[in-house]
This record gives structure tokens, C-alpha cells and sequence, in this order.
């Protein structure tokens, strides 16, 4: 913990201004730009060394092309990316491919991010070969078998293939095959969703522990609102490719500012009737609008229950600092104040022209221009 | 009488050289008219398995065998033919899945797909039809009905998907809804809205609705009683407050200490189950939890724990269950089972658990009021 | 808290790690299929099918009981316009119409097949996967000068799968010549846009499985992500569709040689050169047609059966 103090404030992650736009592409023979996904369109975050960054929002908001924009595995379209003082976009590939030793990734599908075809041992020697650490054999089965300790694997899992073992233990060879190449940052992109409730605590305290004995940085990626607040110093809450609120994970929790944040947090359940029987739900209508054509202004203005007549159509509302939390909202100290009050929104269909499909259903590309 | 009294459900997939699986080992559970039912587990635990069966819909195959009873307003759900079953299907029963997509012919519009349920079901034809299926649409809260109905299920998105499959559940007024996970696909925000909804549901129409979900907040906020699953059995059966005021047995216990609350504090440890799901043991070998137990004593090998009944209408499958609060813990139990226990001394176990009266269980507001 | 007996302990214990109780080393699944692959009782006909052909073609021509070209029918007189004698004890399945023992001839034959369906089927495969395998790599993982090298292929690969392969393999037969090499080239190139599309389409779809991604944030470098992890992965489709080209290729080459195309020397016997050869004199021994007919539908059928449960033991949907 003292280790943790003594270096806070010392920024290891500042990212500048993000945008990643996914090109829609049409057309049989040649390919026709006919306009662009905002998948994250304009991110400003610093993550402190040592200290966990949460980045919470619902599917096709864009926190996980923020996570891999910002290890560069899919390209940024603007912005900078700053590792540890070293400018990440305009990096050499082989320089890239070098620094990449220091920030690693930890996925959802424990299934899907290994290889089936390898074992254990090979998925943990991959890395320090990639990156000549270790020396020979000997010296990587050394790393490798503390690493193995680190995660609570016992060591006849390295003969073993990733379909014998169980969810969590898949997810712990992931996160070994992270750890053992000793990052600085690891980038968990919903580390625990694809878990049995059990198994998520058991993968939860793990990274815990790790953060405690060998000082990592987190970026943790996640859709569940308990397991964000749960692990990280910091929370920021992403709405169609920005943030719209961030705050220390307490302050987020009892004074939520952005209304986004607000429905949000009210339509969490909590394991307890009390609360549940209680508590009053923000409801917001509808769904999120595509982010290929997002909504003037505030990006929330169209499902918010506080949304004004004024600004909030015509004018985005920049990151403001108050009171401890960054919130992007026009009317933040209103709200707050109890001065304005929520209304009813009527639900309203956002659908782009021309365009045939529910903008749910486009939101998601995983790579820029899909091969059809 | 209960409307649907399941009892002793088993459910077995044999396979050619392989072990004889048993999905679900003897469940009961009953569901009152009007009530809400939770059924909650992990994957793996039958909780999926034991709705399908209850509906015949589980894939007839060789190896396949279900036994028990599941008796629906007076008739066993699981003797009658699949005529008669498909009849009560969607009329009396209706079930709403996980995944509305594939929940949904995508080469058929929505509209298309809710008249037909009124078709067969109710008799309607053309016009009526289609009216009818507008107003069940609005009535789920889907806007714009009318142009609705002519659209795709590709068209639509995830909640208006599980909204249009809600409607075509309810479009025979059911007097039973068995819905299995129906908001673990969607987002916060959109499970919220489907949650309300299945309660303004359940509260307009009477409706009894049994909810399978693996998400203890899901249940916290909608159940009146609650079955908690593990390794196909009922391990404890509760009212919604005294489950998760003073969880009885150890695997509920080590599941609502594996959850982080949205109003905990960050760094508080979490208390997760050791092990996982796989180390299960056979129920006939003794608990099938006893594995990933920190509470198991000899007496949880070589018999499987008996159903103790308590005062208050509650349940446990456990011979060493977490002790209630305001006992000094370990005392009550260790006075319970003195030395190995017999499957017979099983039921004493239940004498502890009558407490005269403990302090602050009084003050809690009374579950036993029908909602 | 009571502690548990030592005995039971164990047990529990045990249960508990079950999965390290099963035997000492992991299964990949190579094995796993490999498994799966022998409780099935199609592929294992079809290997006792495949295993007796490839035993004739090797050790059969030691046994025949007589030379395959040997036209002692002709010599002994017993050939004559409109007549071909049938089968007896000593000619099992006849003569044919130059006065050769048919018997022996469809177990020399065997090895002629074989080795037009293998050495077909390798070239095939070895162009497919090459011209595959490097489109799909640049596809997948090369950006947009990848997506240039990928396109030109396919355009290639598009070209030849445009002609109707009968008609193909009669082109390049044509164009080299009638022989045996010929019609294994031209049978080959055949199946050489299915391979190269197969692999293709798998590797593309490969590339984009986050395990790549976790490679590549590694820092593992693309060409070793690309053999090592890609297109090990895309195999499992090739290899099914390997075994299925074999049993066609033997029927194409039949269909080449009957054609007038194949091997111009009929004095080494192969199936399709002899049932090409028995079609002159259907009206009066028919036989001589059923012989090779039945032998080529056989070992099809037995390279299809193994490589139907192929493609079910290699599919991960079906792996429990």
C-alpha cells in the first residue's frame, strides 16, 4: 500500500483526444465509404501508476475499442496515446512490438483468447520468446512456474489444453499469459463476465491481490457497474464513444452527477430486497442511438429524463471539473441541486435514413472494413 | 392448492459409452398463482434443464429419460401427450429464452409470428389479428406497433426483441410465465426496463411467473420466494427477505458473498466459493456441494443431506447449515449433530432452528403477506 | 468446526481434482478427434475399406495369379469377334477383350488408382493451400496491402473455379498431352480453388478470434502468428476436404481416361482405363464394366465415409 501512495499521481497512461471511426463500406465490386462508426469519437483519460481505471458503459459504447485503441491493436484514427512519456501512435512497429512487453491484455472469452491448439506451457512460452526474455528453456520454465504460483494454477496444468479446464481456471492461464511477461499495465477487457457468480469473486480478488504484490496498473473494461466500483480507484462512464462522467469510485457511487450515470447506477440490482424495495429507478427509454449517426449536442439528450430545451440539443458539453468528478453535462449543478427535476421522455426511434436496419444492430464492428 | 406443483423432477441424458448424466436429481418446488418464483444457480446447475422439461421441450433423444411429476392446474404436465401439451403451451404455459433472436423465425415478420399465436391459440384471424397484435405490442412498450408488426426481428433491437417475444408469451393471457434468464443478454438499462415490465405484467394480470436467472439482484428485486439451485437439486427454498437476511445454506451463503455490491466499498475482499462448478460430487455420494464446502463435517460424505423443514416455511438441503444470527455461532450446530450423523438424526437438525425468538427478525417486515 | 476423516478427506480431495485424475498428460485435440474418430463405426468402415485397397495396391501385384498384360486369351484362341469368355475357376472375373485375366488387372489396377487419386489430390492440396493459406494470411492479418495480394488471388482463383472442371482438366489434358502425369496435374487443379477458398475463408475467419489479438498484443510477430497460431487452426475443413477430394479424384481420373485422355499406355491397367476400355462390348460382357465401376464406387465410398467422420470428430461444436 505505501508503495501505492508513495507513486500515486505519477501518470503512467494519458490519452489525448481518442477517435476511432470504423469506416461503413458498401458496394459489390468497389468499396464506397458511406460514412463512419464513432466507435470511441474523442477520449481524454490519464490512468495513475499503481491504481486501477475503470471504464464502465453498456454494449456499443465503445469501451473496448478504447481499450484496444489504446494499446494500439486496432488503429486510433486521431489522438495520442502516451505510455509512460512514450508517444504510442506514431510508434514504430518494431518499437511497438517491443513496448507491447510492458502493457498486456486480459479478454473476455477465456475460451476464444486461447489457442485451442496449445498447451499451457506453449501459450506461456509464446511471449518470452517473442520478446527473448528468460534466456534458454530453463530459465522460462523458472518464470514461468512462479507465474503459475502468482495465479494459483498448480503446475501439471502446463502439459494441459485450454478445453480441459474449467471457465475460471481459463481465465486464470489468460491472465498468467499476461503476468508473465511482468507488465506495468494490463488492460482487462470484461475480465469476469463470461464467469459463473462464484468464479467471478475468485478472478475479482486475484487481480486484487496481484495489483497489491507487484504494483500493476489496471484499465479495467466492464459492463457490470458491482465489479467496476468493486476493483477501481477511478471510474469513467462512457455513452456513445465519450465519457460523460469520472469520479472516484465512492464519489461515483453517492454523488453521481451526469444523469446517464444516474440511470445507470439506479437500474444495477443489488443482491438485498431492502434496497431493492426502496430504492427509486431512473428508467430511461429506448435504446442507445448508432453511434454512425449520433445525436447532436449531448450525445444523451434524446433518452434523458433532465434533458432542457436549451444547449442540450445544439451545444456537446465539454468534461467539467466539479467537485472531485469530471462530468460532461450542461445543467450538472441543477441536477444536483435538486432544482431541476426529471421528466418523462418519450421514446423515440432514432433511425438513420436510408438506412434499413435498427442502429442497435450495426454498433458493434470488430474490425475496421469486415471481410464479406 | 398451488398452480403448478413440480415434484421430484428428474431429468437423465444418457449417451452410448458414456456416463448417465443427471441434469436434474429430484427438484420440487410449487408456484402459486399470481406469485413469482425464482430459480437460481449456476451454469450447470439444472435450473434451465428443469423449465424445458416442465414445458416438454427438452429434445426428444434416445437416453433421454424424465421422471417426477410436474403438475399444472391438475394435470401432470409430463403424462399428457404433446397434443395436449402443445395446447396448454402458449395458452395456459408460455416461456420467454435467453436469446430473443434465436427466439425468433428471422424470416418471418414479428407481426406474422403474434397472430399466429392468436391464431392458434384464440381462434383470430385478419383484421382482429393484427389489431390484437398492435395492442399486445403497445402493451410491452413497443412504439410504433403497427409498423412494427411488418418488420424483422433483425430490425429490431435487443429489448424490443425480448419485448416482442414477451408479447407473444402473454398474448393468451397465461396463467403461468417460465422465463429463463430473459435480460442476461441485454444491457443494464434495457434489463431494467424488461424487468419492469414483467412485473407490471405479473401485477396487472395475475400472472405466476417463474424466473430462472443466475443473477441474485435480478431476484432480490422481483421474487417472493426463491428455489437456489446446485448440482440439480433444490439446496434451500426461501421467502425473498430471510434468504438474503440469513442465507442458510453454505452455498447460498458463499454466493451472496461472491457478488460485489454496487453499495460496498471499494476494496472490501470478496468471499468467493473455492473450486468450481465441475467438483461436483454425485449426490448419492452425500452433498454434492460438500467439496466446496468450508462448513462440511463427516456427516456430508455418504449420504445425501435430507430436506430439513423449518418454522417459517423454509427449506435447506444441509446437515450443517450457516448459523442464524443472534445464536453464538458454532455452538448451535455443534450441539446439533452429535457425532457422525445418520440419514435418520438428519431431521433433528431442525430443532435449532426454531429459535424463540431472535432479536430484529420481528421488525422485519413480514414476507408472508401475499403480493 | 469438526475436521473429516482422513479417508474422507481424500475422496473429497479427489473429486475435487478431477480433472488431473484422468491420466497424466493433457489431450489436444488432435487426439481428442482423433478419439472420437474411433468410436464411430462409419469411419471405421471406411478405414477397413481404405485399408484392404491400399494393401491390394501394395502387396497385390506379388500375388496375382497372372501377368496383367499377359493376352494369353488371344494367344490360346479363345478370343474371337463377338466373343469374350467369362468367368471360370481359373479367371475369376474372365478375360477382357484383348485376352487379358481381368482379375489380375483390377488388383494391379488398384495401385494405378491409388496413386492417381494421392499424387491428384497432393498437388491440389499443396497449390490450394499455398495460394490459400497466403491470401488468407494477408486478408486477415496484412491490411491494406494485404487486402491487395488477397484480392489478386482470389481473381485467380474465381477464374478457375468459372470453368466446369470436367471441362478444365479436359483443357490441361489437351494442352500436355495424354498420360498419367497429365491427368493427375489436370485432376489436381481441379480441386484447387476449393482447397485454396476453404483455407482462405477459415483463415480469415481465424483471424479475427481473439486469440490473435492476444498474440499480437504479446508482440508476437504476424508471420509467426500466422503459421503458428492461424493456420493451424483453419487445417481442420482442408484436412476433411482432403479426404473427400480423393475419393472424386479417383472418379475424375476414371472419367479422364475413359475420355481418351489418361494414360495412353493400356498396357498397365487402371480402373478407369479398363472401364473406358469395356464400354465397346457392354452388349456382350457387361461385367467388364461392373468390375472397375464397383471398385472405383467402393474406395469412394470408403474415403467418404472417413472423411464424414473427419469433419464430425474435427468439429469444436460437436466436442462436448
Amino acid at each position: 500500500m505505501s508503495e501505492r501512495s508513495e507513486r500515486s499521481g505519477d501518470v503512467l497512461v494519458e490519452v489525448r483526444d481518442l477517435k476511432v471511426h470504423f469506416p461503413i463500406k458498401r458496394g459489390v465490386l468497389f468499396d464506397r465509404t458511406v460514412g463512419h462508426v464513432k466507435a470511441v469519437d474523442g477520449v481524454d483519460l490519464s490512468i495513475a501508476r499503481g491504481r486501477t481505471y475503470g471504464l464502465v458503459g453498456e454494449s456499443g459504447c465503445g469501451k473496448s475499442t478504447l481499450g484496444r485503441a489504446l494499446l494500439q491493436l486496432t488503429p486510433p484514427t486521431a489522438g495520442q496515446v502516451a505510455f509512460d512519456g512514450v508517444e504510442l501512435t506514431t510508434l514504430a512497429p518494431n518499437k511497438l512490438r517491443a513496448m507491447r512487453r510492458r502493457m498486456q491484455m486480459i479478454f473476455q472469452d477465456p475460451m476464444s483468447s486461447l489457442d485451442p491448439r496449445q498447451n499451457v506451457e506453449s501459450i506461456l512460452t509464446e511471449g518470452l520468446q517473442a520478446h527473448g526474455i528468460g534466456g534458454d528453456r530453463n530459465g522460462r520454465r523458472k518464470i514461468i512456474a512462479e507465474t503459475l504460483d502468482q495465479v494459483g494454477l498448480p503446475r501439471w496444468a502446463l502439459s494441459r489444453y485450454p478445453h480441459e479446464f474449467s471457465g475460471g481456471q481459463r481465465q486464470r492461464i489468460g491472465i498468467a499469459r499476461a503476468l508473465v511477461l511482468g507488465p506495468e499495465l494490463i488492460v482487462a477487457d470484461e475480465p469476469v463476465s463470461a464467469l459463473d457468480v462464484s468464479i467471478q469473486a475468485q478472478v475479482v480478488n486475484l487481480l486484487d491481490e496481484l495489483q497489491d504484490n507487484l504494483g500493476l496498473t489496471y484499465l479495467v473494461i466492464a459492463h457490470d457497474l458491482a465489479v467496476v466500483r468493486h476493483i477501481s480507484d477511478t471510474v469513467g462512464v462512457m455513452y456513445l464513444g465519450a465519457l460523460v462522467e469520472e469520479a472516484p469510485s465512492d464519489r461515483l457511487y453517492t454523488e453521481p452527477l451526469h444523469p446517464y450515470t444516474r440511470a445507470l447506477m439506479s437500474a444495477v440490482p443489488v443482491p438485498d430486497p431492502d434496497v431493492e424495495d426502496r430504492r427509486e429507478r431512473i428508467l430511461i427509454h429506448g435504446d442507445l442511438p448508432s453511434p454512425a449517426n449520433p445525436p447532436s449536442g449531448c450525445r444523451f439528450h434524446t433518452r434523458c429524463p433532465w434533458a432542457q430545451p436549451t444547449r442540450c440539443a445544439d451545444e456537446r458539453p465539454q468534461l467539467r471539473e466539479i467537485g472531485g468528478s469530471r462530468v460532461a453535462c450542461h445543467w450538472a449543478e441543477q441536477i444536483a441541486s435538486g432544482e431541476l427535476r426529471p421528466h418523462k421522455v418519450s421514446v423515440e426511434i432514432t433511425r438513420p435514413p436510408g438506412e434499413g436496419e435498427e442502429p442497435s444492430v450495426v454498433s458493434a464492428p470488430t474490425e475496421p472494413g469486415s471481410f464479406v | 392448492m398451488a398452480l403448478l406443483d413440480v415434484e421430484d423432477l428428474s431429468v437423465t441424458f444418457a449417451r452410448r459409452g458414456q456416463r448417465t448424466v443427471r441434469a436434474v436429481d429430484g427438484v420440487s418446488f410449487s408456484v402459486n398463482a399470481g406469485e413469482v418464483v425464482g430459480l437460481v444457480g449456476e451454469s450447470g446447475c439444472g435450473k434451465s434443464v428443469t423449465s424445458l422439461a416442465i414445458m416438454g421441450l427438452l429434445p426428444k433423444q434416445p437416453g433421454l429419460q424424465v421422471s417426477g411429476k410436474a403438475v399444472f392446474d391438475g394435470t401432470d404436465l409430463l403424462q399428457i401427450d404433446d397434443r395436449s401439451r402443445r395446447d396448454i403451451r402458449g395458452r395456459d404455459v408460455a416461456m420467454i429464452f435467453q436469446d430473443p433472436l434465436s427466439s425468433l423465425n428471422p424470416v418471418v415478420p414479428i407481426g406474422l409470428q403474434v397472430t399466429e399465436v392468436l391464431t392458434r391459440h384464440r381462434g383470430m384471424r385478419g383484421e382482429a389479428a393484427a389489431k390484437e397484435a398492435a395492442q399486445l405490442l403497445d402493451r410491452v412498450g413497443i412504439p410504433d406497433p403497427k409498423r412494427r408488426l411488418k418488420e424483422y426481428p433483425h430490425q429490431l433491437s435487443g429489448g424490443m426483441r425480448q419485448r416482442a417475444l414477451i408479447a407473444m408469451a402473454v398474448a393468451c393471457q397465461p396463467r403461468l410465465l417460465i422465463a429463463d434468464e430473459p435480460t442476461t443478454a441485454l444491457d443494464v438499462t434495457i434489463q431494467a426496463q424488461i424487468l419492469e415490465l414483467l412485473k407490471d405484467l405479473v401485477q396487472d394480470s395475475g400472472t405466476a411467473l417463474v424466473m430462472i436467472t443466475h443473477d441474485l439482484g435480478v431476484v432480490a428485486g422481483m421474487c417472493d420466494t426463491i428455489n437456489v439451485l446446485y448440482g440439480g437439486r433444490v439446496v434451500e427454498t426461501a421467502r425473498r427477505r430471510p434468504l438474503f437476511r440469513q442465507p442458510r445454506h453454505p452455498y447460498t451463503v458463499g454466493l451472496l458473498g461472491s457478488v460485489p455490491r454496487l453499495d460496498a466499498g471499494r476494496g472490501e475482499r470478496l468471499n468467493p466459493i473455492p473450486g468450481s462448478v465441475r467438483d461436483l460430487l454425485p449426490w448419492p455420494d452425500g452433498c454434492a456441494f460438500a467439496p466446496r464446502c468450508d462448513r462440511r463435517v463427516d456427516a456430508c460424505i455418504g449420504e445425501p443431506p435430507e430436506l430439513v423443514l423449518t418454522h417459517d416455511g423454509r427449506s435447506y438441503r444441509c446437515v450443517n447449515p450457516a448459523p442464524l444470527p443472534g445464536l453464538t455461532p458454532g455452538d448451535e450446530v455443534r450441539t446439533a449433530v452429535p457425532g457422525p450423523a445418520t440419514p435418520g438424526s438428519v431431521p433433528a437438525q431442525a430443532v435449532p432452528d426454531e429459535p424463540p425468538a431472535v432479536p430484529g427478525l420481528a421488525a422485519a417486515p413480514s414476507e408472508e403477506e401475499t403480493p | 468446526m469438526t475436521t473429516i476423516g482422513g479417508k474422507k478427506r481424500e475422496k473429497i480431495d479427489r473429486l475435487a481434482e478431477l480433472a488431473a485424475r484422468d491420466e497424466e498428460r493433457g489431450v489436444s485435440l488432435w487426439q481428442d478427434a482423433f478419439r472420437r474418430l474411433r468410436r464411430n463405426p462409419a469411419a471405421i468402415i471406411g478405414a477397413v475399406i481404405l485399408t484392404i485397397f491400399v494393401l491390394v495396391a501394395l502387396i497385390g501385384p506379388f500375388l496375382v495369379p497372372y501377368g496383367p498384360t499377359d493376352t494369353m486369351g488371344i494367344r490360346e484362341g479363345l478370343i474371337k469377334p463377338g466373343v469374350i469368355p467369362g468367368s471360370s475357376s481359373e479367371h475369376w472375373f474372365g478375360y477382357d477383350h484383348q485376352g487379358r485375366d481381368v482379375f489380375s488387372r483390377m488388383i494391379v489396377g488398384a495401385r494405378q488408382t491409388l496413386l492417381v487419386g494421392v499424387v491428384a489430390t497432393l498437388i491440389g492440396l499443396a497449390v490450394g493451400v499455398l495460394i490459400g493459406g497466403v491470401a488468407g494470411a494477408a486478408a486477415g492479418l496484412g491490411g491494406r496491402w494485404g487486402r491487395w495480394v488477397d484480392s489478386t488471388l482470389m481473381r485467380f482463383i474465381d477464374m478457375l473455379l468459372a470453368l466446369p472442371s470436367l471441362l478444365l482438366a479436359v483443357s490441361i489434358a489437351a494442352l500436355l498431352g495424354p498420360s498419367l502425369t497429365t491427368v493427375m496435374i489436370a485432376v489436381g487443379m481441379v480441386s484447387v480453388p476449393v482447397f485454396a477458398r476453404l483455407l482462405r475463408g477459415s483463415m480469415i475467419a481465424q483471424s479475427n478470434s481473439d486469440y490473435v489479438l492476444a498474440a499480437t498484443s504479446l508482440g508476437v510477430r504476424k508471420s509467426k502468428i500466422a503459421v503458428a497460431h492461424v493456420l493451424p487452426n483453419s487445417l481442420a475443413p482442408v484436412i476433411v476436404q482432403a479426404t473427400l477430394t480423393l475419393a472424386t479424384a479417383i472418379i475424375e481420373a476414371a472419367a479422364l481416361s475413359f475420355l481418351g485422355l489418361g494414360n495412353p499406355d493400356s498396357a498397365t491397367p487402371e480402373w478407369g482405363v479398363m472401364l473406358a476400355d469395356a464400354q465397346q462390348y457392354l452388349g456382350i460382357r457387361p461385367e467388364l464394366a461392373i468390375y472397375p465401376a464397383v471398385a472405383i464406387i467402393i474406395t469412394a465410398l470408403g474415403f467418404t465415409l472417413l472423411g464424414e467422420s473427419m469433419r464430425e470428430a474435427l468439429d469444436p461444436k460437436l466436442r462436448k
